[in-house]
Parts: C-alpha cells; structure tokens; sequence
C-alpha cells in the first residue's frame, strides 16, 4: 500500500510452485538438531529441523512463518541440501539460493539471508550437542 | 474468474468517462494555451471540466487547480500554504496534521520540519479515528495549518472533517472578533487565521465533497480512485487562501501549478465528478458526519449494495475462519473497506495464495513494500507489529457482485489454514 517497489516486484514461476508446493515442510518429532531464526515482529520466522547420519544430512524439513519468499526459499533450500554432507550444505549461500529460484525481488532478497542462518543454527546446535 | 477488490489503490475507468476523453486524444488535440481554433476547442473542453468540478466541490471554477494527482495536490498545498506564510515573515509556523496520513502528505511535512516548520502529528484512536479533543489541544498561536485526511485509505475510517473545519472556523472568528474589539492604536496585525486542508482522496465514491458543508480551505482529489483517469488531480484552494507555486514554469492556473494541461485527463476527471454528483445524496449528507451507527444505514444507491457486499464479505471471514481481528470500524467507515489481520500468517503470503486464485487484494504488511516496516497507520491505531504483519485489505467497488464474495469466503479459509500449518509458532503461542 505504501513504498510500493513499481520495478520487479514480481516472482518467478519457479517462486510461485515452490509457495503452492513447497517441499520439505513439516516437523521431524525426532530431530537431531533444530534452528530457529527470525522474529514475528518483523514478519519472518524460519524453523529448520535436521536429521544427520554419518555426517550427511538425511532429512530436513521446515517451518516458516513469512511472505510467499520466504516460504520458497525454505522450499527451495531444504531442497537444494538434503543428502548433503554437513560441510557441503555450509556451503550453500543466499547467492546460490535466489539463482536457483530463478531470482527474487529486491526487496525479498533478505529472506534468503534468513534462510542460511535457519540452516547454519541448526547445524551449530547439531555440532554443539555432538 | 478474475476478481478485483483493490478499489482503494485505483478503479476501472468508467466507460461513459472513457467516451467523454476520446476526442480529445484525437481531433481535439490542440494546447488550451492557444488562442486559435484549434486551442479554443480544448479550452472548451477544460472550461467544462473544471465547471463540472466546481459544482462538485461547491465552489468557484476559479478555487480548482488541475493537478497531476492528488501528490502532487497535497504536496501543492502543505509546500504551497507554508511557502506563501513563510514569504510572509512568518519563520516558524506550526501545522497539525495526523500519523495516519498518506505519504503524500507525511513526507512533505517531514521535509518541511527539516526545513524548520514545526510539526504536529496526531494520534488516532484504536479505530483509526482522530480524537478532536487532542486536536483542539494541539493548535498553538503560531498554528497556521491543519491537514487532516477524509478517509484512511488502509482501513477505511472515516475523519470528522466537517467537525474540524468547524472548529478551527470558531477560532479564527473568535480570534478576530477580538482583535476588532480592541483599540485601533493597541491592536497589532490583523490575525492570521488557521487554513484547513483535506486528503479527500478516499472519500469522494461516499461522502460529501461539499466544501462549503466541510468548512476547508482546502480539499485534494484524484481521478483514478473514482472512475477516471490516472495522471489527473486536482486541489480546491478557496479564494484568499496564500498559496505560493512549487512547479515553476508558463504560467498555467493562474500561475500557481505551470505546465501544458492534461486536456484527456481534465476532461475526464470533470466527466468522473459528474457521474458522482448524480449519486451524491442530500440526505445521507447530515447523517454521514453525525457519524456513529447512522453512517451504515444511510449508505444509498451503489454504496448500498457495496455496504451490504462488505457485511457479507465480513460475516462470511469471521464465521468460517478462527482466530481474525476487523481492523475497520464498520460503524465509522467507507462502505467498502474490510481490513483483517488473520493472526499467525504473513499478509503477503495471503495475497499471493489468493492472486494464484485470480483474487485482487491489498496488504500493508511489511512483506509488500519497499520499506520492510510495518503500516504507520496500524501501528498507529495501536496494533502490535506482529499482528499489523498479518493484514490484508479488502476494498470493494461498484462492479463487484455476490458470486465474488462468495468466492472468497469459500477460497481463504484453506489457504489460511495452510499457510497457518507452516507457522511454527501458531498453535502453540497463541
């Protein structure tokens, strides 16, 4: 309604199936070790649960409380790091993120900030409890 | 299906508008500057336009300036008023106006007060309405200006501008009663009275635009909001008010806003006004700013069926979905606003899940703008962050139809059930 962003604002097709579809989205009741990014006074929470087997990620699945952004990236980047090994997935960058989904607005670019600091917890409370 | 319920950021063109347009994009294309035939055929045009406004805000066709907008109409008459006061001698003049207004009139007064004008922004209360008694309590004696909004454009709560143009009318009588009452040799200057202005944007599909029954100085208006064309506005400046040009140039509108005249455009808002005059209801005049319960039930004509639309649209959201707040007061309100904040979900993710489903709405979530912060105006109204995140605005037009609404409220429930599904917070915090 205000400061609208006139230019870009709009998704990829590839944005849109990951929000209609997304992958990976739930709970593991058994987790390994979890992540929890964001505050909902700014709009954003990103939960992320990790199941790790010999040092590969065996499942991932995530919660998320955000724009339709944010909800793709979470898609998108559980995707792009399950069966992964712990310091490949590290590797993942927001960069590699927003490519993947075929870009992003702007302004929505943050969110797939939040995206790596979900994962990235996760693992640091994985490493820490090990 | 495609379905449209954004009539507060623009409307569809009425047809008879786009007709009346027409030739002037074509055969009657010449420079109303002109003096030769061709000139003389768009002033004709602009001549009746600016008639047909005139009659709409009860004016002088001499009191309307064509605008780009209604920015640059509330841009024109904050920079406008202050510059003439200031040219005057006047260094620090104060205006009032309130922290729900649109950025058309905030950022100017935020660039003025960085300019040295003195500022005052209102609170509102929780409906998003602002509370006279503080009004009264913010004009000081070097006060000069208050520029209050008609009606909010997010949530739709309509100001008692009638009330305020009122009150400041009694001050500055009382204030020049005064004056006269003293002796010739003890009395200074003559007092300078406050001038009113109005955002009216937002108003004209339902309330008065009667500027005399308002008592303001001044009145800003958009063509694109009511059914005409975009790029055209307009700003009532009621004779004797000082207003001093920001735009620079030919020497258009008397000298206050140079630059070649939109001819199509003027046209066009003139032929829009006209179709609203014909809705405009003499009796729902009194009762709309007696306000309160009398509001929803004077609604006539088209808002009518709008009104009962939104009751429906209302109804049908709180019954079939848990856990939603109705921001917009239904009793002091536009009959076409519905502003919700569904708890637990991103109102961006809302209205993308409902723009995949061929539904238009808007949301003043953070996630949708440029700025990432939460709507001024329901932060305002004092609703948490958290919760202002959550917001989607319904704004209801005159095409919209039953099937639609029903539409929706089969629609939204699963999508916030799902979106809802993926939070992990909700369920469990609140």
């Amino acid at each position: 309604m205000h400061n609208m962003v006139h230019k870009n604002m709009s998704y990829s097709k590839k944005v849109l199936e990951h929000f209609k579809n997304p992958h990976n989205q739930g709970v593991i009741k058994n987790a390994d070790a979890i992540g929890k990014v964001g505050n909902p006074t700014c709009g954003d929470v990103m939960k992320i649960y990790i199941k790790v087997k010999d040092n590969k990620i065996k499942d991932i699945k995530f919660e998320t409380l955000g724009c339709a952004a944010a909800i793709a990236v979470s898609s998108a980047l559980t995707d792009m790091v399950k069966g992964k090994t712990i310091e490949e997935a590290l590797k993942v960058t927001k960069d590699k993120i927003v490519k993947d989904l075929g870009g992003l607005p702007p302004v929505k670019v943050h969110c797939s900030m939040l995206g790596v600091e979900a994962l990235h917890e996760a693992i640091k409370n994985y490493e820490s409890s090990n | 299906m495609k379905i449209y319920f954004d009539h507060s950021a623009t409307t569809p063109i009425d047809k008879k508008v786009l007709k009346e347009m027409t030739p002037y994009f074509g055969e009657k294309f010449g420079n109303p500057s002109s003096i030769h035939s061709f000139g003389q055929a768009a002033v004709a045009g602009v001549d009746k336009a600016r008639e047909q406004v005139a009659k709409f805000l009860n004016c002088e066709p001499g009191e309307v300036i064509f605008t780009s907008g209604a920015t640059e109409s509330d841009n024109l008459a904050l920079r406008g008023v202050i510059g003439a006061i200031k040219r005057q001698g006047i260094a620090k003049p104060h205006v009032i106006t309130t922290l729900i207004e649109h950025d058309a009139v905030l950022a100017p007064c935020l660039e003025m007060e960085r300019e040295g004008v003195e500022i005052t922004f209102l609170p509102v209360k929780p409906n998003g309405v602002v509370d006279l008694e503080k009004l009264k309590k913010a004009i000081k004696e070097n006060t000069v200006l208050v520029s209050v909004m008609y009606v909010n454009s997010e949530v739709g709560s309509i100001q008692p501008i009638r009330e305020i143009g009122k009150i400041i009318e009694k001050i500055n009588k009382d204030k020049l009663n005064e004056w006269k009452k003293a002796r010739t040799k003890d009395r200074g200057e003559k007092p300078r009275p406050i001038y009113f202005h109005t955002d009216a944007t937002q108003a004209l599909n339902f309330l008065p635009a009667d500027t005399k029954y308002l008592h303001v100085d001044l009145l800003s208006l958009s063509g694109h909001k009511i059914y005409g064309p975009k790029g055209i506005g307009a700003l009532y400046v009621k004779n004797g008010v000082p207003l001093k040009a920001i735009q620079l140039g030919g020497h258009h509108e008397k000298n206050l806003r140079s630059g070649t005249l939109n001819v199509p455009g003027i046209v066009g808002l003139g032929a829009a006004v006209s179709l609203l005059d014909k809705k405009t209801r003499k009796p729902h005049y009194a009762e709309a700013s007696r306000g309160k319960q009398e509001n929803k039930k004077t609604w006539e004509g088209t808002n009518k069926k709008i009104a009962r639309l939104r009751d429906m649209l209302v109804d049908g959201v709180m019954k079939n979905i848990p856990d939603v707040i109705l921001n917009t007061d239904r009793e002091n309100s536009t009959p076409a606003h519905a502003h919700f904040s569904f708890l637990g979900v991103e109102g961006e993710s809302i209205l993308i899940a409902l723009d995949l489903e061929g539904i238009a709405v808007s949301t003043g979530s953070a996630c949708a703008s440029g700025s990432l912060k939460a709507s001024h105006v329901l932060i305002a109204m004092g609703i948490k962050k958290e919760i202002a995140h959550n917001s989607i605005r319904f704004s209801l037009g005159n095409n919209n139809t039953e099937a639609e609404i029903k539409r929706v409220i089969k629609v939204l429930p699963p999508i916030i059930k799902k979106l809802r599904g993926m939070n992990p917070d909700y369920g469990q915090e609140n």
